[in-house]
């Protein structure tokens, strides 16, 4: 903050023309009024404007700010009120490069014309309306190098930029899609979308990052698979991108990979699977070891929670019936198998004392749970995707087979048609966080591989480019979230989880320059032939989608306007992720300082014991044989007859007739006594 | 019914006194059949006013009798004890039962002093024994309570009624107004359970003596296998022992301790022919008895198809072999380590697994040893779901709780061993009764297992070994009655579902037990609610040494305890038979269960979707191979998958809402694909799915 004033001060020196609207007659002691991030930037501009310094500005520089911070005030008002005096009041924000009509650019017009090629990294985006998660307030943004170097107002900004006039609408950080699957293998074959073309779609629906799953096949590399992933996502994301790594198995040999992948290669979250039994399941024991292993590395554990071995079951019951179609997937995973993997991830959590974060939210009684755990304070994270927030499970039993495969997920789709409005409701009131989409799109001939064979067809829902305008078709445009919360689950949140923040999930100076401007009132119907994913089916077909972005600056550059993308293949980096973040570690870290268990100081029992033939295990079992893993079960050392013994309550129980025959080594008529400390 | 009744007394004043048979031949028994409106035939009764056709005598013990229920529910402690005089004449001969009681009531109420209350008196007759008339008693069955005679004859209840005709040489027992109520029964006990080369210090003699006197007047034993060796000798080994020795009458669970086709016969021929209709799988005892989903899966679907009960020891063996390492590497071995790796969250997920499974399979569930307030409200919760799930607290959740694992003396502390563990939450006794009494958990068991101080030392130097089991089967009843009767959680009639007629119910020998009624065996309990007695060791019936309970001040207990027609319990001395206990067997498909079950399995009947072929392209994949290029999507279902038949390269296909119309621009529109993906889609080609509707 401080350096940003410092160089603010340097920039009055500089020739007019570069665009610093104050007059030279300014005091150096008055600091430009640009807002750094923080909580209260916007209460600073309050502040400033309370201030009357009119004559330092002229007049028309006032009475812009003025309009501003009159729409600022009443932020639910029409943002263009008063706009009267600028740019001519199209409906739809232009995007202004230096060609502007706008009176206030007249003076650097004629640079900025000449330096538009040479600058095209530099960006000012004027009279937008800041919206992140804690606050919204109206701010200019300045873009340079892929970085928000600037916020605040009449910012003093080299020349050469190119300028996007917001007009008041919603400026916000472009989100965060934290789950794709973009070159998932089935079978030989891979998802129509590559990176490539998925990332574009994410880039079209105003998602300007992405996090991949790596899937390892079984018995593969982990490292290998990692590189793998990261060569062909560098080769051809248009946006930034992040990766999970699945972990297919868990064995010894896995634990020095994930270790290396932590802290060498910047991942920080990893996915187990509790469904898909004999592949990737992994017993309770299993994600008890892989749980406290992750936690000690500060990795957040993404768990598909399905209980696989009744899947199992189920399908062969089905099968069994002669259901060979896509409601068969529906019918074989019920959402109580859902529900039951959610509960049992979540106990595991609690046990290990490890944050857990439930990958693809799809049914009503997944969700209540997680929200119930929440509620106890587990440390749990739910993430509804695009699908289950914006269509339901009865597509399962269309009539035409391809419309039926292309709904075909894991977790299925709740036949239920409540749940989408149930789970934008937790998701507006917090109790699930994130959204992603769980994008992994196949075509219809690749889901026919599975046409007499439910269980067959690859799984993947499309959902990358939808996902924001859904989200606030579904739950701000009924009024149910409102902005700030849209921003926190659609990016900022997914950033806190995974430790992107504020580098991503936030516009405020120093953060990277990926912004959306949003229009909310856009209205679009999702059809295939006009989406960016290659999929030839979008489940959402035919839905009307109110909500999209406008203008999509990724990296600092203005991938998609006029709903035309300019993309280039990639371009796209890897965004490492330090582990144990903030947001889910602080409290773990706390828990484990003060969840420790201890023991009970007593004497030594030195009562009679009685004597345990040594029978090898299994032929007299009884059920409170329990085999703990440390099964040094040790020998009986003392077993002094001659001591005496005595119970609580001062009982001598002498009186009541024992009967014979059972051996008990107490001796007759003695005592003992246990030595006790206390 | 006026009429009869005029006729009758009528008539009867003719008699002599001393043939105390009254009645003619002419004249109609107004016994009361046991059905459910025989009391309000009573209340009628009682209603119609005929003075000139009732003799003083009788209508006061009626007007007595109301008055004592009034007063025993306004004043539970107050009223009813004093106006249990002493005890009546018993072996008066023959006498007229009808007049008397009249004459006698109105004698007693007037004679309050007595503060004896115990009566009963039948030890001499030997010719009589098994004929026996329990007289003045409000009988609580789980669905009403009424004041009527009772009378048994050869373990039977044959009369019930007002003024019953009953033959000469009965007994007689004067109830005064008390309560009677069936006998208990306790669904969950382990009695002469062998442990390692040694058994519980109960067996069966020394336990069903414990029951009795606790009131509890037939208990359900857990067989429990060897894994690996067969149900059925497990089962003819108990049989045996119990035979020999227990002294009421038992019924067998059997602990389903592996799975595989020939326990898979076994089952089913312990179900038809054995009289065995509840199995126990375990969820805990990792590498013992723990069965993988899978198994549970396929168990679960067995037993609702043959009509058996499953019941579940609820708790996830695989995390508490996790964490019981955890805590013996902490160097935590004394018993507060078995509860600190048993968290009740292990429970619940255990519940809520089973639930899952259960629902899934449309078998009905019985959860043993409900432990914890978060398994009781998982439970409650399926419930309210519609879920077929029955909850069994025990004596020891209900009564005391977990904070005792941390006591200094490590007896003491290891005597509440037992799994799933006593919640530390010293709120849970109160929460499950208060879910009890709800009816959200539908009955309650003890899980009686009582190992000496001795044998519980096998674990003194880890808590892993300590065998498990707490006492409980004594204080069952009475506990019950003290925190949540007296405390006005519940009323009488629930205290008799929960601990009696629910158990019978689940294992079908409903209304044979667990109802007073016309042809119910009969095991009786009169019950003194206002009993206290201080629950010890030195005084209990178990040949443990400890009781879990040491020092509870306990409000409520039997009076008299009636066992197959016979006292066994009466002015606190117990008369208990080793070997009278009788076997008693249970069919399937109880109905308390299985009404729901058979409904919705009618219900429940897939149905696939007729569609046309799918005659599109299909894509090229290899085909699955374990391990070698599987994906997330490979499921692995036992029935493999089929060779991609038909790959009609011509066709061509269209996508969503209607098929006819709009095919044709979806294929040629599709945005630029990525190169390299195989796709078979041919170029410009469209296929139609054929569809049958």
């Amino acid at each position: 903050m401080s350096h940003f004033e410092r160089r603010c001060n340097k920039e009055e020196d500089l020739p007019v023309y570069l665009a610093r609207p104050g007059s030279a007659s300014q005091s150096a002691s008055q600091s430009p009024r640009q807002k750094s991030y923080g909580m209260f930037s916007s209460v600073e501009g309050a502040f400033e404007n309370k201030s009357i310094a009119l004559e330092s500005y002229c007049a028309q520089r006032k009475r812009s700010r003025s309009r501003e911070n009159l729409a600022d005030g009443d932020s639910g008002g029409p943002p263009n009120v008063g706009n009267v005096f600028e740019t001519c009041a199209s409906l739809r924000p232009r995007l202004v490069v230096e060609n502007a009509t706008a009176a206030r650019l007249r003076c650097t017009a004629v640079q900025d014309r000449r330096r538009r090629t040479l600058n095209s990294d530099r960006l000012l985006i004027k009279g937008g309306r800041v919206v992140n998660d804690d606050l919204s307030f109206f701010a200019d943004i300045y873009l340079e190098d892929g970085v928000i170097k600037q916020l605040g107002e009449n910012l003093i900004v080299p020349g050469g930029v190119k300028i996007i006039e917001a007009n008041g609408r919603m400026v916000i950080p472009g989100g965060i899609d934290v789950n794709t699957c973009l070159q998932k293998p089935y079978l030989g074959t891979q998802t129509v979308d590559d990176f490539f073309q998925g990332t574009k779609a994410a880039l079209a629906g105003g998602t300007t990052m992405i996090v991949d799953h790596v899937t390892p096949q079984p018995g593969a590399s982990l490292l290998q698979a990692f590189e793998k992933w990261q060569e062909a996502a560098d080769k051809k994301s248009c946006c930034d991108y992040s990766l999970h790594v699945d972990i297919p198995h868990w064995h010894e040999g896995v634990k020095e990979e994930l270790e290396v992948l932590v802290q060498e290669k910047g991942i920080n979250s990893f996915q187990v699977y509790m469904a898909y039994k004999d592949l990737y399941q992994m017993t309770d024991t299993q994600l008890y070891e892989a749980f406290s292993f992750l936690k000690e590395l500060g990795a957040v554990v993404l768990v598909h929670a399905e209980n696989g071995d009744l899947i199992a079951q189920e399908q062969s019951k089905i099968l069994g019936m002669g259901i060979t179609g896509p409601e068969g997937h529906a019918l074989s995973r019920p959402e109580e198998l859902e529900a039951e993997a959610v509960f049992r991830a979540i106990t595991l959590g609690n046990r290990v004392n490890c944050p857990v974060y439930i990958t693809k939210v799809m049914s009503k009684s997944a969700a209540d749970i997680v929200a119930l755990s929440r509620k106890k304070g587990s440390v749990v994270f739910g993430e509804p995707i695009t699908a289950s927030l914006a269509t339901d499970g009865t597509h399962y039993w269309s009539k035409n087979w391809a419309k039926a495969a292309a709904f075909v997920m894991s977790p299925p789709l709740s036949p239920d048609p409540t749940t989408p409005d149930h789970l934008n409701s937790l998701l507006a009131c917090g109790d699930l966080q994130v959204v992603g989409s769980a994008h992994c799109a196949y075509s219809t001939s690749q889901k026919a591989i599975g046409k007499d064979n439910f269980t067959l067809i690859p799984e993947g829902t499309n959902g990358v480019e939808e996902r924001m305008s859904f989200v606030w078709d579904k739950a701000v445009a009924v009024g149910k979230m409102d902005e700030n919360q849209f921003v926190a689950v659609s990016s900022t949140n997914a950033a806190k989880i995974f430790n992107l923040y504020p580098r991503k999930g936030r516009i405020a100076v120093g953060s990277d320059g990926d912004i959306v401007i949003w229009d909310p009132d856009k209205m679009k119907t999702i059809t295939a032939k006009t989406q960016q994913s290659a999929v030839e089916y979008n489940i959402f077909e035919g839905m009307e989608c109110r909500g999209g972005p406008l203008v999509v600056i990724s990296q600092g550059k203005i991938v998609y306007e006029d709903g035309k993308l300019h993309v280039q293949q990639g371009v796209g980096r890897f965004i490492p992720r330090k582990p144990f973040a903030d947001y889910i570690y602080q409290r773990i870290t706390m828990r484990s300082k003060t969840m420790a268990a201890r023991g009970v100081s007593r004497g030594m029992y030195d009562g009679p014991v009685y004597d345990i033939p040594a029978t090898p295990k299994y032929v007299t079992p009884a059920p409170s044989t329990k085999t703990s893993p440390a099964k040094n079960q040790p020998p009986p050392i003392r077993n002094l007859h001659q001591s005496n013994f005595s119970l609580s309550g001062a009982q001598v129980d002498d009186n009541v007739p024992r009967r014979s025959g059972h051996r008990i080594v107490a001796p007759p008529g003695g005592r003992s006594n246990i030595t006790s400390l206390g | 019914m006026a009429d009869r009744r005029r006729d009758w007394w009528d008539k009867e004043d003719d008699l002599p006194v001393y043939l105390a048979r009254p009645g003619t031949t002419d004249q109609v028994p107004r016994q009361k059949f046991g059905g459910m409106f025989c009391s309000v035939e009573g209340a009628y009764e009682s209603k119609t006013i005929d003075f000139d056709a009732l003799s003083v005598g009788q209508r006061s013990s009626r007007g007595a009798g109301q008055r004592a229920a009034a007063r025993g529910s306004a004043s539970p402690e107050g009223g009813e004890r004093e106006r249990e005089p002493e005890r009546e004449p018993e072996r008066e001969p023959p006498r007229e039962a009808a007049g008397q009681p009249g004459d006698r009531g109105v004698g007693i109420i007037s004679s309050t002093g007595g503060a004896g209350g115990k009566e009963l008196l039948q030890n001499l007759d030997d010719l009589g024994s098994d004929r026996l008339l329990i007289k003045g008693g409000r009988i609580v069955n789980d669905d009403q309570s009424f004041y009527a005679d009772i009378y048994m004859e050869d373990g039977l209840i044959k009369q019930i009624g007002d003024n019953l005709i009953v033959p000469g040489g009965v007994k007689i027992i004067e109830a005064n107004g008390k309560m009677v109520i069936p006998g208990g029964i306790d669904i969950h006990t382990h009695f002469q359970m062998p442990y390692r080369g040694t058994t519980t210090v109960d067996d069966f003699s020394q336990g069903t003596k414990a029951a009795l006197a606790g009131g509890t007047t037939m208990i359900v034993d857990h067989v429990i296998p060897d894994p690996g060796s067969s149900l059925i000798e497990a089962f003819d080994r108990w049989r045996e022992w119990a035979d020999e020795k227990a002294c009421c009458d038992y019924s067998l669970h059997v602990d389903i301790t592996h799975w595989n086709d020939s326990v898979k016969q076994e089952v089913e021929s312990l179900l038809k022919e054995k009289g065995v209709n509840s199995f126990q799988v375990y969820m805990a005892y990792k590498d013992l008895y723990q069965m993988s989903n899978s198994e549970l899966y396929e168990i679960f679907t067995f037993l609702g198809e043959m009509g058996g009960i499953v019941q579940v020891h609820a708790e996830n063996g695989e995390i508490i072999a996790e964490e019981q390492a955890r805590m013996l590497q902490m160097g935590i071995t004394g018993p507060e380590g078995h509860v600190l790796s048993r968290p009740e969250e292990l429970e619940a997920e255990a519940v809520f697994r089973a639930i899952t499974i259960a629902s899934q399979t449309n078998c009905p569930l019985y959860v043993t040893k409900v432990m914890s307030k978060s398994a009781a409200d998982i439970i409650s919760q399926a419930r309210k779901k519609g879920n077929v799930v029955f909850g069994e607290p025990i004596t020891a959740s209900l009564g005391t709780d977990g904070t005792h694992y941390w006591s200094k003396n490590w007896a003491k502390a290891a005597s509440f061993v037992t799994s799933p563990p006593l919640s530390p939450d010293p709120t849970t006794p109160d929460y499950l009764n208060t879910l009890l009494a709800s009816g959200d958990l539908t009955l309650t068991g003890s899980a009686h297992c009582a190992f000496s101080v001795a044998q519980k030392a096998i674990g003194k130097d880890d808590f892993t070994q300590i065998p498990e089991g707490v006492n409980g089967v004594e204080e069952r009843m009475s506990l019950i009655w003290d925190k949540a009767v007296v405390t006005g959680k519940m009323d009488e009639n629930t205290f008799v579902a929960v601990t009696s007629t629910n158990a019978a119910k689940l294992l079908n020998l409903y209304p044979r037990k667990g109802r007073i009624a016309v042809g119910s065996d009969s095991d009786l309990v009169i019950w003194d609610s206002d009993a206290i007695r201080t629950v010890t060791a030195k005084t209990h019936h178990s040949a443990a040494e400890y009781n879990v309970f040491e020092g509870m001040e306990l409000r409520g207990a039997p009076l008299v305890v009636i066992c197959q027609g016979k006292i066994v319990l009466e002015d606190g001395k117990l008369q208990a038979t080793a070997g009278s206990g009788r076997f008693i067997p249970c069919s399937p498909f109880p109905d308390f269960a299985y009404k729901r079950i058979k409904a919705r399995k009618q219900l429940a009947v897939l149905r696939a979707v007729p569609r046309g072929m799918y005659d599109g392209p299909v894509s090229d994949f290899s085909p699955m191979s374990r391990g070698g290029t599987p994906s997330a999507s490979a499921r692995t279902s036992p029935t493999k998958q089929t060779p991609p038949v038909r790959n009609l390269h011509q066709s061509g296909f269209s996508l969503a809402g209607n098929p006819a119309q709009r095919g044709a621009p979806s294929t040629e529109e599709t945005p630029i694909r990525p190169a390299g993906r195989r796709i078979v889609v041919p170029p410009g080609g469209r296929s139609n799915i054929t569809s049958l509707s």
